[in-house]
This record gives structure tokens, C-alpha cells and sequence, in this order.
């Protein structure tokens, strides 16, 4: 009998960031394979996803987080919504989780040599995102690529995952960095919550017309408003985006007003699994199942499934 | 060379197999109805209507333990795979129609991983199918013949036997159906020409009573058109959601996982799931991609006449009827699969 795909592999927790705070906190899980002979076997491929089990409470999928390794170091960021999600909160370094995987397909980032790559993540949908320009920054292939930009949103300051990350991205001359918190958060919001300092809000009936004031690059809007703002340039270039389906459906949107076409655009779906493995039914979107097929898809992709989102 | 054996020597073969260590599952009679079930001591039925469900559940059963979590320390640490059994299953009596539909499972459960819970069942089986005859089969709600089956379909069979009167005519279609012949010894013997000209008859006859045919031209075509059309909304309305239709369907295969820890034992077990169910595709976050009743049912007829063929290359319907006389509301899948046909028109 062959190995059971099923077995999830015994990993320790080496590190745990709290990523962000508010309703609903996001941790970055590292965990390392114990068995030595299995770490190379997650070497994965950026937009591959693993399941993680909290051993007597369940296991759930996650979009693997880390650079592509053979030490069997897995990285996940969790935000705190479910059942495992939340007891996956509770453990702490040293503590034993179970990890299979990589499963499903990757961005093919071999194909984009040469091209200009627009990073957008909103929520928690900055965690695929991040696996790949994680990628593209590394030293080496940071040249194989043209203009790099990273837009990402959350819904308020204390949502913002990897705040040290950013502060680092913010500095590098090679890639432009540009941040949101949701508008409605904003020192302009009906709802009349609190302001966040130094967010400016933008011009939400046009965007595209907003001035932008030098040296600012962190504004109050929906991450589609701000790609209207930012106007990524579709020439030669490629779009990365991850995030709640009616963000999805927004960026889009805002990208194609920008001459985008929807072969340029890049995205992961997400949907409940159990097997990841293309078995257990649950997350076909028509006849496409997200843990084969996808999870990362091309927006002409997404617009031939059928209307299941 | 076909063979044949006489019905009062069924059990002694059975006996003899019994002792060669197989796991013996038939149909038997339980609170009125016909079920696979192991078989102890018992006379199997030889002539029944066709079961109230499947024999999958011999391969893939409804709730199967996958692990046991370990423990150390307290902590709940790892998980060790349950020892998987080596002896030989002998599924006896199975209906052509739920033998098509292992074939279904079958490359389900392969389809670039390997399943090996299902898979290690489905190696050590050996099938023993049998033609419908009249009186019992067809029933009223059997199609077989409408989605490429037939009442003496040999597919995923090792042997089909078919019920002439007193006796079988026995033919062995593999080297496990041989082995079979071989362990049954004089059991087995000759069939005459007349038996087996009989036994082409009965099936002749049994393929001729089924009344119920779903014209498959058209279907796929209709489908892909109709995917956001009202009609979905009209026929679902009556559904209760309760997932009979999958529960009973011998291709279905949807299963969920859960850990357990039940008096300090913990483990992780798979139970079947049904596409009708609101859970099955909710998102931690609340979001649901099939919300509504139309939107599951409609998967559930898409997935058998258009998804499952183009991942698995087999069509997902068998024509066995058991959705049709299983469900509560009378909802039918020739009816609806017809009536989206009709939307084009």
C-alpha cells in the first residue's frame, strides 16, 4: 500500500506572529515537518495551499505563506473566523500541528519574466498574494522583472497584516507600495467611527481624478478605489489579486475601466474543502474543482466557470 | 464456457468461501427492505428488488475512522492509520447498475491521488453480479438502459450470474471470477445450450419491461444553456433539502471529515456528506457559494450529466431510480433532466 494522502505529518510550531488585532486577529503560523526524510517533500510552488490539522479539533486549508523551501518550513496566516481557525489561536510555540500538502496549481511566475507585475491583496487575501511577490523580490529574481507594485487594503489600521514587512517594503526604491483602510473607517465615514491619522480620503465619485499629495502613498477607500487611483499601466504587465469575492469582483472591474484584459489578471479562489484532493466534492465551481484546477485561476478563467461564487 | 449451479447449493458455496477467509456481503432482508450486509449463517436473498441503498457503502462506508490521533503528555499530537484488513471481500449479488457505478467511484477515487481506504476494499473484492430478472427488477423507477447500462451489464462484475428458474447460468469474466470457479469445484457445472439461451431470454425480457427512458441526446447541450435560467428556481421549490437522493445514489461520493474525541479517545473520521446540505459549501467566513436549494439541486443534476463525464470520462447516472422512488416530493431526475431540455425549445 502506498503512502496515505490523507496522513497528515507531524510539524512543530517554531514561530507565531500576531498579525493583526480587532474582530477578527490574523496570526502567521511557522511550523517545520519533524520527519526529516518528508521536509523536501513540501517544497511548494507560490499559490499551492496546505491543510492544517489541530490534532482532536479538525483540519483546514490554508494558502501556504513561506518561500518555497526544503526544510519543511510551512508558514500560514490564519485569521480567527472558525472552529480550527480559532483553536489554531490558542497553540503556541513548541505545540504539534499536522500539515499535507502543497496541493493545487501556482501562479506561473516562470511565464512573467520580462513583465511589470501589480500585486493587489485585500483582507486576508494579502497571504496568497504575498507567497508570490515574496517570490519576485528575492534578490535574484527581482531583476527578471520590470516595475513592481504592491496595493493592499484591509479594513481598519489594526487589520493591516505584516505592519513590519511593509514598513521594510515601504523603504525599497525598487517596487512602489501603496496601503488603504476601508472608508468607512475613515475621518469621513457616516457611520462617524474613528478617524485614522494620516490616511487622507480619497475623492470616492472619482477616484481616478483624486490628487495625490507628494510622498503619500496610504489612503481611506475600498482597494478598488485605490487602484483607480494608483492606475496600474496593463502594458506588458500582469496582475496578482486575492481577496473576498465582491473585492474580486470590484478590482476587477476597476482594472478593466484601465484597459486591463482579463487574461493579464491573476487570482486564487478559495472555497470549503475537506480532502484537498479533488475527492470529497464540496468546492467544484461548475465542473472546476478550486483544489485541482485552481486554486489559481486567470479572470478569463474565472468568467467561463459558472455562476457560483 | 458458461457454467451454471443449482440455488440450494448457493449456501455451500458460500460456506466454502466463508472458509477460504472471505468477508461474504449480500442482499438480505432487515425491517423490510433489502440491504447488503455481511453475512453470517444466513441464506442470502437470490431474488429481490434491487436494494434500498448501494453496495458502495461495502468500499466507502457511511462513517469510516481515517486515524487515531495519539496522545503524549496529554497533548494531542499525531495521527496513526488504523490497521487495514488483508482478507478477501466477495461481494455477492450485486445489480449490474450499482456495479457501473463502482466504476464511477472507481476513477473518482483514483483520479490522480490514490483513495486508500476505498481503494485497498476495492482490491481485495471479488463481484458476483446478477442480471435483473422479472419479477423483481426492473422496478418501476430502473432506466438503466436510457445511460448505457443494460439488466445484464458485465461492467465491474467478476462473474454475472443469472436466475433461471432453479439455477444460475454462471459465467466468470475475470481471473477472480475463476478463482471462484475453482474454489466452488463440481459445484459448477456445465451449462446446457438451453440454460444459456434461457438465461439470454430472461434478460431480453427484463430489458424490455423497463418503462421509464430519459432521452440523453440534447442534455449536455441544454444544460450548459439553462445554467441561470428560472427553471431551476421552479422544480427546486419543493425539495426539502434532505438529501436523500445523494444519500441513496451509488455514485455519490461526497464525504466530510471531523475529529472526534469522544471519553479522552480522539480520531478523525469521514462520514458520507450530500451537496443538498447547507453546510457542505459554507465558508468560515458565512459566505456561501450555493446558498439556496436551487443552487444545490442544480448541482447535483449537473454534476451527474455534465461534470462527471468531463473529469472522470463516465457519465455520474446510472439509471438505477433509487432518487426517484427515494425522494419525498416526488422529484425526478428523468422529469427534470427532460424539463431542461424542453427550456430550449
Amino acid at each position: 500500500m502506498s503512502e496515505n494522502i490523507y496522513k497528515p505529518h507531524t510539524a512543530t510550531i517554531t514561530d507565531i506572529q500576531l498579525e493583526a488585532g480587532g474582530a477578527r486577529p490574523i496570526r502567521t503560523i511557522t511550523m517545520q515537518v519533524d520527519d526529516p526524510e518528508v521536509r523536501p517533500t513540501f517544497f511548494h510552488k507560490p499559490g499551492q495551499f496546505a491543510l492544517i490539522s489541530s490534532f482532536g479539533t479538525g483540519e483546514s486549508v490554508f494558502a501556504i505563506a513561506s518561500l518555497p523551501n526544503k526544510d519543511g518550513i510551512v508558514q500560514v496566516s490564519v485569521m480567527k473566523v472558525g472552529n480550527v481557525t480559532s483553536k489554531i489561536h490558542e497553540l503556541e510555540i513548541g505545540d504539534k500541528v499536522g500539515v499535507r500538502g502543497p496541493y493545487g496549481n501556482h501562479f506561473p511566475l516562470e511565464e512573467w519574466e520580462g513583465k511589470n507585475i501589480v500585486f493587489i491583496g485585500a483582507g486576508i487575501g494579502i497571504s496568497p498574494v504575498r507567497s508570490v511577490y515574496q517570490v519576485a523580490l528575492l534578490p535574484e529574481e527581482r531583476k527578471k522583472f520590470g516595475n513592481i507594485t504592491l496595493i493592499y487594503g484591509a479594513r481598519t489600521p489594526a487589520d493591516l497584516a505584516f505592519k513590519d514587512e511593509f514598513k521594510e517594503l515601504d523603504t525599497r526604491d525598487d517596487m512602489n507600495l501603496w496601503l488603504c483602510i476601508d472608508w468607512k473607517f475613515g475621518p469621513k465615514g457616516p457611520t462617524g467611527e474613528s478617524s485614522a491619522e494620516g490616511w487622507p480620503a480619497i475623492n470616492m465619485a472619482a477616484p481616478g481624478e483624486t490628487v495625490i499629495p507628494e510622498g503619500v502613498n496610504k489612503f481611506t477607500c475600498f482597494v478598488p478605489q485605490l487602484v483607480e487611483v494608483v492606475k496600474p499601466d496593463p502594458e506588458n504587465s500582469i496582475v496578482v489579486t486575492c481577496g473576498p469575492p465582491i473585492a474580486i469582483k470590484f478590482i476587477t472591474q476597476a482594472l478593466e475601466k484601465l484597459g486591463w484584459k482579463s487574461d493579464q489578471i491573476y487570482t486564487t479562489l478559495e472555497n470549503r474543502m475537506k480532502c484537498g484532493i479533488g475527492k470529497c466534492g464540496r468546492c467544484n465551481i461548475g465542473d472546476s474543482y478550486v483544489c485541482k484546477h485552481g486554486p489559481v485561476y486567470t479572470h478569463e478563467q474565472v468568467k467561463s466557470l459558472q455562476n457560483e461564487f | 464456457m458458461a457454467k451454471m449451479i443449482k440455488k440450494d447449493k448457493v449456501r455451500e458455496l458460500l460456506d466454502k468461501l466463508a472458509n477460504e477467509k472471505f468477508d461474504i456481503f449480500a442482499p438480505i432482508g432487515e425491517d423490510g427492505i433489502t440491504l447488503y450486509r455481511k453475512l453470517g449463517a444466513e441464506t442470502p436473498l437470490l431474488n429481490f428488488q434491487n436494494s434500498s441503498k448501494p453496495p458502495k457503502e461495502i468500499f466507502f462506508p457511511q462513517t469510516e475512522k481515517m486515524f487515531d490521533i495519539t496522545v503524549e503528555n496529554h497533548r494531542l499530537v499525531g495521527a496513526t492509520e488504523p490497521p487495514m484488513a488483508s482478507n478477501p471481500i466477495l461481494l455477492f449479488g450485486a445489480r449490474p447498475c450499482d456495479m457501473r457505478a463502482m466504476k464511477v467511484l472507481d476513477a473518482l477515487f483514483t483520479w490522480d491521488y490514490t483513495d486508500p481506504y476505498y481503494v485497498n476494499k476495492r482490491e481485495r473484492s471479488t463481484v458476483i453480479s446478477f442480471a435483473c430478472t422479472l419479477p423483481d427488477m426492473p422496478r418501476e423507477s430502473c432506466f438503466c438502459t436510457s445511460v448505457g447500462g443494460a439488466t445484464d451489464s458485465r461492467e465491474g462484475a467478476d462473474m454475472l450470474w443469472t436466475d433461471i428458474g432453479s439455477e444460475f447460468v454462471v459465467e466468470s469474466l475475470t481471473d477472480k471470477g475463476g478463482k471462484i470457479l475453482e474454489l466452488g469445484g463440481n459445484l459448477f457445472t456445465e451449462a446446457t445450450p438451453d440454460m444459456q439461451a434461457k438465461a439470454k431470454q430472461v434478460s431480453q425480457e427484463a430489458t424490455e419491461a423497463i418503462s421509464r427512458k430519459l432521452d440523453t441526446e440534447g442534455v449536455k447541450e441544454a444544460l450548459e444553456a439553462t445554467f441561470d435560467n428560472a427553471y431551476w428556481d421552479e422544480f427546486s421549490a419543493r425539495c426539502l433539502g434532505c438529501g436523500i437522493c445523494t444519500l441513496l445514489c451509488p455514485t455519490c461520493h461526497c464525504f466530510d471529515i471531523n475529529d472526534l474525541v469522544v471519553e479522552g479517545k480522539a480520531s478523525r473520521e469521514r462520514t458520507w456528506d450530500s451537496c443538498q446540505f447547507t453546510y457542505y459549501t459554507i465558508h468560515a467566513s458565512n459566505h456561501n457559494p450555493r446558498p439556496v436549494k436551487k443552487h444545490r439541486q442544480r448541482n447535483r443534476i449537473y454534476h451527474k450529466f455534465l461534470y462527471s463525464e468531463k473529469n472522470l470520462g463516465l457519465l455520474g447516472c446510472v439509471g438505477c431510480g433509487r432518487c426517484i422512488y427515494g425522494c419525498p416530493v416526488n422529484i425526478d431526475i428523468i422529469e427534470v433532466v427532460e424539463g431542461a431540455k424542453e427550456v430550449l425549445k
